[in-house]
């Protein structure tokens, strides 16, 4: 069981690597939602069901919804910052 | 010069960090207050969840303060996207008839799922936040699926958010009245696991289900309905 906490939380390090490089804003939702998924499973593994649920329903599912309603009606894909 | 700036306050900020964090032992008990909590939880509150006891008696005030930031986050969100004059938007696609039927179908399961949630929030893991977070997520799903992307009217969620942000004041007030302080918990306690059981938990419970749910759904309800 251990093995496999250690497994998921390198899983979950990736993904948030990945939302944050990601250039493709759709991709990086995604990328946050799995993250909030495994945090949920992982809560749920650490004996804290309240708070697995709460982050299943809201991380993985609501914020990634309204981030891919806000994105439909803005932009898809980040731009190079100027400058620095 | 401003990754230079922003480096050095990183590295004070985990100096701070660890020499806060330094002298206590990882995984140590420290707080005693945990013990008292699993210890007289269920007889002080009746409440066999005792997540649920800390979250609506122990510390049920401070949860009415998290259900009032929703409640300022949902009205500003409002606030900025409200448009007097509802522009004509393009025709969107009509849903297929299996997504239609088979949204229709799982949306009273759904409504269903969540309202248990929230109203044995005080027996089994999960309660108004969960339960209402589940309900807003079956909203979405009639959004995406069978109702459009039109939206529903704007006011049935406001209305049952406000009516049921005032049944938590009200029943909190109740215990002002009869005991003394702020959400005292006045009803019959009860035999531990029995649905009803745990005084003014479940209604509180049931309260912030409504709440939270027509926030989050008003939440996505404006975000669909904007331009």
């Amino acid at each position: 069981m251990i093995i496999l906490e250690i497994i998921l939380v390198f899983v979950m390090l990736v993904g948030a690597v990945a939302a944050g490089v990601f250039k493709d804003l759709l991709n990086a939702v995604i990328a946050a939602g799995f993250v909030s998924f495994i945090a949920a499973i992982l809560f749920y593994f650490l004996h804290a069901p309240d708070v697995a649920m709460a982050e299943a329903s809201i991380g993985a599912a609501l914020t990634v919804a309204i981030f891919i309603i806000a994105i439909k009606k803005t932009k898809r894909s980040e731009e190079d910052e100027e400058g620095n | 010069m401003r990754k230079v700036i922003s480096f050095i306050l990183i590295v004070i900020i985990a100096v701070g960090a660890f020499s806060s964090l330094r002298e206590i032992p990882f995984g140590a008990t420290k707080s005693r207050v945990r013990e008292y909590y699993l210890d007289n939880g269920i007889k002080q509150t009746g409440a066999t969840n005792i997540v649920t006891s800390v979250v609506v008696n122990y510390r049920g005030f401070d949860t009415l303060g998290e259900v009032t930031v929703l409640f300022l986050a949902s009205i500003g969100l409002s606030a900025v996207l409200y448009r007097k004059k509802e522009e004509r938007r393009k025709k969107r696609r009509e849903s297929s008839l299996i997504l239609y039927t088979g949204c229709r179908f799982l949306f009273p399961l759904i409504l269903l799922f969540g309202s248990y949630i929230f109203i044995h929030g005080h027996l089994t893991p999960g309660g108004g936040f969960q339960g209402g977070a589940i309900i807003a997520s079956g909203f979405l799903l009639t959004m995406l699926g069978c109702w459009g992307w039109e939206g529903i009217n704007r006011n049935r969620f406001k209305i049952t958010e406000s009516l049921s942000g005032l049944a938590f004041v009200v029943v909190g007030l109740l215990g002002l009245l009869y005991g003394g302080y702020f959400l005292f918990n006045y009803l019959p306690k009860g035999i531990p696991n029995q649905l009803f059981s745990a005084g003014i938990i479940p209604l509180v419970y049931i309260a912030i289900g409504f709440k939270v749910g027509s926030e989050i759904a008003g939440i996505i309800n404006d975000m669909v309905r904007s331009g």
